[in-house]
């Protein structure tokens, strides 16, 4: 019998158990005081990072102000680009292009985005494989790098299948494409945590499952959906690197049109001006960014108090 | 509801007491609605088609005119070029050069930041804290590149003046603003993981006499480890896709270094320089557009599925 107890197996215990004893001896002789100190280290090394990620968003914002105050004006929404004169160099074409993109982005990703959401938390079964894929290939594009979905917008979109060219609608079409994931993933949180119980009780009066669907989950998951669509939407106000393929890089002089023509976008603009070797363009960039910076702020801060608001205790 | 009912008594002629519990005539328009739905759901999936088939084609192409052996190596990278050459490591080592420096800055910062968040912040402190974070999430890519070239990079000069060769461009500035797009991304989702953990671990080493600082550092963050690293996954599969930070700063020469005060050109920047003309179909140039973005593409595809597989991991384990 005492041959079957194997011999590595004691000398693990005998090890494990001298660990053990140093580590009790250890802990039992250390001073309190050392673990304090350490404590405290360590939160104050906490609060750096939280310090050092708190200032970098203010620097970012503060830098931009203090850098584009001198070419802050009226001109910067009413002029178009210029070439040659900083100082009058504005946004005019830009501006009303990002309009029509992201006019086009709600007009397209808001249907598009809840009806798959309300598909896959209402009618899909989670067990077959087909529904599994598509919730694995959301979460998949939800990551894939915005240039890719340029390199799609021009193989598919401005060229290809649908061959609409550089106008505003394919980079409306591109865009769409690109925020599609987050809005679908957002919106099915919201239709989620309507609870059961409302569901059972409207269909137990008859109702049928859609009617259940368009009377009573989606009227109580509005606040939710509503965040995610605004959050998408700053993220397509903000997002050029897409664009660049799909044609806003254009020099646009002109007010651009939704089916025709060139376009330019607000991101795009501020890129074009960034690039410029000289400063005063620089200057005008970075009013750009103030202004691009104020309507995201204040969409971002809708999107949270409209979710602290209306966040429905059930 | 009186219409309803009169138009269900209507067609079911006479009422019946024994029917069964079934609806008395198939819905068609309920049926239509689902398939509706279903086709919206649908798009998701053929977008990863039309993406597959649209880097696949022109790839195929490419490799048609250039081998493996010449685009998967050291030499320059030239493209455009009369005579040209694709070595693509030169970018590839471009691109890990600006994503590495990003995380370097980015891993510290974010995991600290979501310990402090998870186990240290008060829920008032946190509410603040969390708003901010995602607004910096959601700063236009763009401005973070010109913040690099017009603030980062002449800051970093006044303090070391030859650290930067060809000023105001280098890898180290452009990983340095991707950095600052990492830590929302990294600090959200371990502190999403870290606040699964089940308070009983917590309470169970306390009980054992563990200060906040073990019980941070031993218990929490390996427990939590699967949801951390797929965190850092994420923000590196970030970083490798980000286009329009390295465009403005980290220059655009194809420096295979890792060496922060270098220009580099990356992967995303050679295709965001190259496509932005009206370049012809079908030419070398145009292919090689979509071999580089066939190979970000798979890159990325990687790191996301490893990425959702380790969320998928920490949500099975305490949800």
């Amino acid at each position: 019998m005492s041959r079957r107890t194997p011999e590595p197996m004691s000398e693990r215990t005998r090890l494990a158990s001298s660990g053990a004893r140093a580590a009790v001896v250890g802990s039992m002789n250390r001073q309190p005081g050392g673990d304090v100190a350490k404590g405290n280290i360590f939160f104050a090394l906490l609060l750096l990072a939280v310090g050092i990620a708190m200032l970098a968003l203010a620097a970012v914002i503060v830098q931009s102000a203090i850098k584009g105050a001198p070419s802050f004006g009226l001109h910067l929404i009413t002029d178009g680009p210029s070439t040659i004169f900083p100082e009058k160099a504005g946004f005019r074409p830009a501006i009303i292009g990002s309009l029509y993109l992201i006019l086009g982005v709600l007009i397209l990703v808001v249907p598009i985005g809840v009806g798959a959401a309300v598909y896959l938390e209402e009618y899909a079964d989670s067990t077959r494989w087909w529904n599994r894929l598509i919730e694995l290939n959301i979460q998949n594009l939800a990551a894939v790098p915005s240039i890719i979905y340029g390199i799609l917008g021009l193989a598919f979109i401005v060229r290809g299948p649908l061959s609409l060219g550089f106008i505003a609608l394919a980079g409306s079409l591109t865009l769409s494409l690109l925020v599609l994931p987050t809005v679908i993933i957002a919106a099915r949180e919201a239709v989620r945590a309507v609870p059961p119980s409302i569901r059972e009780g409207s269909l137990a009066l008859g109702a049928t499952q859609w009617q259940t669907i368009r009377r009573q989950v989606l009227p109580a998951s509005i606040p939710g959906i509503a965040t995610g669509v605004i959050l998408a939407l700053s993220r397509a106000i903000g997002e050029a690197a897409p664009l660049l393929l799909v044609g806003a890089a254009t020099f646009v002089t002109f007010d651009p049109q939704p089916l025709s023509g060139g376009y330019s976008a607000m991101p795009v603009q501020i890129f074009n001006y960034a690039l410029r070797p000289q400063d005063e363009f620089k200057v005008v960039a970075a009013a750009g960014v103030i202004l691009m910076l104020v309507v995201l702020l204040a969409m971002n801060s809708f999107a949270i108090w409209l979710r602290n608001r209306y966040e429905q205790q059930w | 509801m009186e219409a309803g009912d009169a138009t269900a008594t209507r067609a079911l002629g006479r009422p019946d007491p024994s029917r069964p519990l079934v609806a008395a005539r198939p819905r068609y328009g309920e049926k239509l609605i689902q398939a509706l739905l279903a086709g919206c759901a649908l798009i998701s999936v053929v977008t990863t088609t039309a993406i597959v088939i649209s880097l696949l084609a022109p790839t195929i192409g490419f490799f048609g005119e250039v081998s493996f052996g010449q685009f998967f190596s050291f030499d320059d990278w030239a493209p455009t070029q009369a005579d040209p050459t694709f070595g693509v490591f030169r970018i590839v080592i471009g691109t890990l050069s600006t994503s590495l420096w990003a995380l370097l800055f980015a891993v510290p910062i974010g995991l600290l930041s979501a310990i402090y968040l998870s186990e240290y912040a008060k829920p008032r402190v946190r509410k603040l804290v969390k708003p901010v974070l995602e607004v910096l999430a959601g700063i236009p890519t763009v401005a973070l590149g010109l913040f690099a070239v017009t603030f980062l990079s002449p800051e970093i000069q006044d303090v070391f003046p030859s650290f930067i060769k060809t000023p105001p461009f280098a890898a180290g500035v452009a990983g340095l603003a991707i950095g600052l797009l990492l830590v929302p991304i990294i600090a959200s989702i371990s502190d999403d993981a870290m606040r699964a953990v089940p308070g009983g671990l917590r309470e169970g080493a306390y009980a054992l006499g563990a200060t906040k600082l073990k019980v941070a550092t031993r218990v929490v963050f390996p427990a939590a480890i699967s949801g951390i690293v797929a965190s850092i996954v994420l923000a590196l599969s970030r970083a490798v896709g980000e286009t329009m930070i390295v465009l403005l700063a980290a220059g655009g020469t194809a420096n295979a270094t890792f060496d922060p005060g270098q220009s580099v050109l990356t992967m995303t920047a050679f295709i965001g320089k190259t496509a932005t003309g009206d370049i012809a179909t079908g030419t070398i140039t145009y292919d090689t557009i979509f071999a580089v973005g066939s190979l970000l593409f798979v890159m990325t595809l990687a790191m996301n599925f490893v990425a959702i597989r380790l969320v998928r991991r920490f949500r099975e384990v305490y949800e």
